[in-house]
């Protein structure tokens, strides 16, 4: 039956090796920005990057390793639903940052 | 259903277990649109502090009061309870409530000294001249981090409820969608905080 492959959900139940897999690559990914910031190893911009990518990074590896999201065909809706979100929280995100950029440049002009 | 049996009773048992499983999915699915909201949630509160990153009113700086010593210990104790919850729904995966239990108490103790981390340092950021109404950038940075040791405490005050109920019930289909949502609730308060601690934390002391 099913569901001895997949929980409540249709998700995977994982495995302990997935779990520790996750935890590691986890940390590996906490300790990179980390370390970059406290020791000052690196230029402004390229910490900066490392900062975006090691955390969109760890976001992945969560939602694969702790969420087991796999993009199968059960999953779906939840794949679509994620996806979905990810275009609104860009378009708060980035359409903040967008329009207080430009409000705070044409207030500044007068000045 | 891969019994091949004319038993009647065990074809209705079958059918049973579908059914329940099909009500888990649609549980779960529910609980995953909530967790989408929630993002949205985060997105603007991440949306304003981006906004007010810099609108410090020549009060207090980031860069004076962050210790990422301590972010990272923090850090550590909500990574390792995301992983411990792992290890707790390993237990459910075959029903052995004493593992479960056991790795449900070491997740909530690792939350629980998160959370009184977390206090004390708003009590020591305020202590310094850092309080809500300092500034925007204080006011955002309070917003955002206390929105999200408020979904901690509920995470918490969830596991104790859940606690009696496997107490009275052990793992009953309700129990076991319980704690799949709960896990997932808990999962997703790590893959905040990851967004916390880079954006927040490493950006500020830089």
């Amino acid at each position: 039956m099913s569901s001895s492959e997949t929980g409540p959900g249709g998700q995977a139940h994982g495995s302990v090796k997935e779990y520790v897999t996750g935890l590691i690559l986890s940390i590996i990914l906490t300790v990179i920005p980390f370390y970059l910031v406290m020791s000052g190893a690196g230029s402004d911009t390229f910490t900066v990057i490392a900062i975006v990518v090691a955390a969109i990074a760890q976001v992945l590896v969560q939602m694969v390793f702790f969420l087991h999201m796999n993009g199968s065909s059960e999953q779906t809706w939840l794949t679509v639903s994620a996806v979905y979100t990810v275009f609104i929280l860009l378009f708060v995100i980035v359409g903040s940052l967008w329009i207080f950029e430009h409000l705070n440049h044409n207030m500044l002009m007068g000045h | 259903m891969t019994a091949l049996t004319n038993d009647h009773d065990l074809h209705d048992h079958d059918d049973h277990h579908h059914h329940e499983a099909e009500a888990a999915d649609r549980y779960m699915f529910g609980f995953w649109l909530y967790i989408i909201s929630d993002c949205l949630l985060f997105s603007t509160l991440f949306a304003t502090y981006a906004v007010m990153g810099q609108s410090f009113a020549n009060g207090i700086t980031p860069h004076e009061l962050f210790d990422l010593n301590f972010v990272a210990v923090e850090t550590a104790l909500l990574l390792l309870s995301s992983f411990t919850f792992g290890m707790a729904m390993l237990g459910a995966n075959v029903e052995n409530m004493a593992k479960t239990k056991f790795w449900l108490i070491i997740t909530a103790l690792l939350g629980l000294s998160f959370l009184g981390m977390e206090i004390y340092e708003f009590i020591h950021f305020s202590h310094e001249g850092a309080t809500p109404q300092t500034s925007g950038y204080w006011t955002s940075f309070y917003s955002l981090v206390a929105t999200h040791g408020l979904h901690v405490t509920a995470g918490l005050i969830w596991m104790f409820f859940l606690f009696i109920h496997f107490n009275r019930d052990g793992f009953s289909h309700e129990n076991k969608i319980r704690l799949a949502c709960l896990s997932l609730f808990w999962h997703f308060l790590d893959i905040i905080w990851i967004c916390v601690f880079s954006f927040v934390y490493l950006r500020g002391a830089m």
